[in-house]
């Protein structure tokens, strides 16, 4: 049989490759650009050459921010995800309490950054926060704004409260839309609760759980506003990841120059880390769909 | 339209036409001889342009080591970028 080819359908793509270019490339064109040169503000620029990326392969603030980085994103996807499934799971599948659950789920992803920030600002404090309060009362030495640990895992809590809910919601979605057939034939056979988990869930949760690693690992690599509002990066530099570094240098500062430099590798390291982590996701789900 | 903002350098603007000329350049390679996808040393499936991508990312992070660990210029760095980016598209 002849198709007909047609290729007119491509025009429909036009509006988003424009959309595209006006939010994202030439923004970035323009960062490359910077990058390159230097400027005491005016619009005026001078050429500096590949000297703002060498200066931040080699500063040590920079590689300490990304370890910082790093380790936050690697503790956050460490809970959330296999939080998320277990709440997931321990989800109601029918009756009125879907609905309530489902709500109440969704209820901190509809808060805004700053606002979650703020909650969790004033939440942890010691003099007025019901957190900070308690913690004293329970004679634990806890003070976000002095102590490191404190503060890493007020912002690790904060993350985790203010995003389980999404990975829950993905596994909750991929949960129901395994037919009822698969649970019938696995307790025929006898199958043990992990057995049905390894084998059943798991596999028909891949889709969702590629995306909800994706996203909450973009995300969190890209964190910026909790952390900010709740400990200003502090105490010290305890907790300045990538972005709150990277916001001081070109705001603060008005280091445009090595700022560009800042973000592009910046950018260069989330594309490398989501396109590992898409392909690496997609290949374990081809292989799945042909055992 | 002023664009004055953008601060164009024509070196930046050299380096994005290049990149400009590879992905025209592919896209007549791929209706002139279409290829299908297939399974290199990494073990996934890659199409011509998902081995431009590699290359083009792998070679940013070898220039960005080459700063990190010798410093600029960066000619050397390019020769090695151009042989990987060779093997990426033989291998891959």
């Amino acid at each position: 049989m002849n198709k007909t080819w047609n290729n007119k359908a491509w025009w429909m793509v036009l509006p988003v490759v424009l959309l595209v270019a006006f939010s994202a490339v030439i923004p970035l064109m323009t960062v490359v650009n910077y990058s390159v040169q230097d400027t005491f503000g005016n619009n005026q620029f001078f050429w500096a050459g590949l000297q703002w990326f060498e200066e931040i392969v080699n500063s040590e603030r920079f590689h300490d921010a990304l370890i910082r980085q790093f380790i936050f994103s690697a503790v956050i996807l460490a809970i959330e995800i296999p939080l998320g499934i277990f709440i997931a799971m321990n989800m109601p599948k029918k009756g009125w309490a879907v609905p309530v659950c489902l709500v109440l789920m969704s209820l901190p992803l509809l808060i805004p950054w700053n606002v979650v920030g703020t909650i969790w600002q004033i939440f942890g404090r010691v003099d007025i926060g019901l957190l900070g309060a308690s913690m004293k009362a329970l004679g634990i030495d806890y003070n976000y704004t002095q102590n490191i640990a404190d503060a890493w895992i007020t912002v690790v809590v904060m993350d985790v409260w203010h995003w389980t809910s999404l990975v829950a919601l993905l596994c909750y979605a991929g949960l129901q839309s395994i037919p009822e057939a698969y649970y019938q034939a696995a307790r025929i056979d006898g199958a043990s609760t992990w057995a049905i988990f390894r084998y059943i869930q798991l596999p028909k949760m891949r889709g969702v759980l590629l995306i909800a690693v994706l996203l909450r690992f973009m995300d969190s690599f890209m964190i910026y506003t909790e952390p900010f509002v709740v400990t200003g990066g502090g105490p010290g530099n305890a907790t300045t990841f990538l972005s709150i570094d990277l916001v001081k240098m070109a705001i603060g500062q008005f280091d445009l120059g090595p700022a560009a430099a800042f973000s592009i590798i910046y950018f260069l390291i989330i594309l490398l880390l989501s396109w590992v982590f898409y392909t690496v996701m997609t290949h374990l789900d081809k292989q799945g769909q042909k055992s | 339209m002023d664009l004055s903002w953008m601060a164009w350098t024509w070196q930046t603007a050299l380096f994005f036409s290049l990149i400009l000329l590879a992905l025209i350049l592919m896209t007549i390679w791929s209706i002139k001889a279409p290829q299908a996808p297939r399974r290199g040393i990494l073990g996934i499936e890659t199409t011509p342009g998902d081995r431009l991508f590699i290359s083009l990312l792998g070679s940013a992070f070898i220039c960005l080591g080459w700063l990190a660990a010798i410093g600029s210029p960066l000619w050397w760095a390019l020769v090695v970028c151009v042989i990987y980016a060779l093997a990426v598209f033989r291998w891959v």
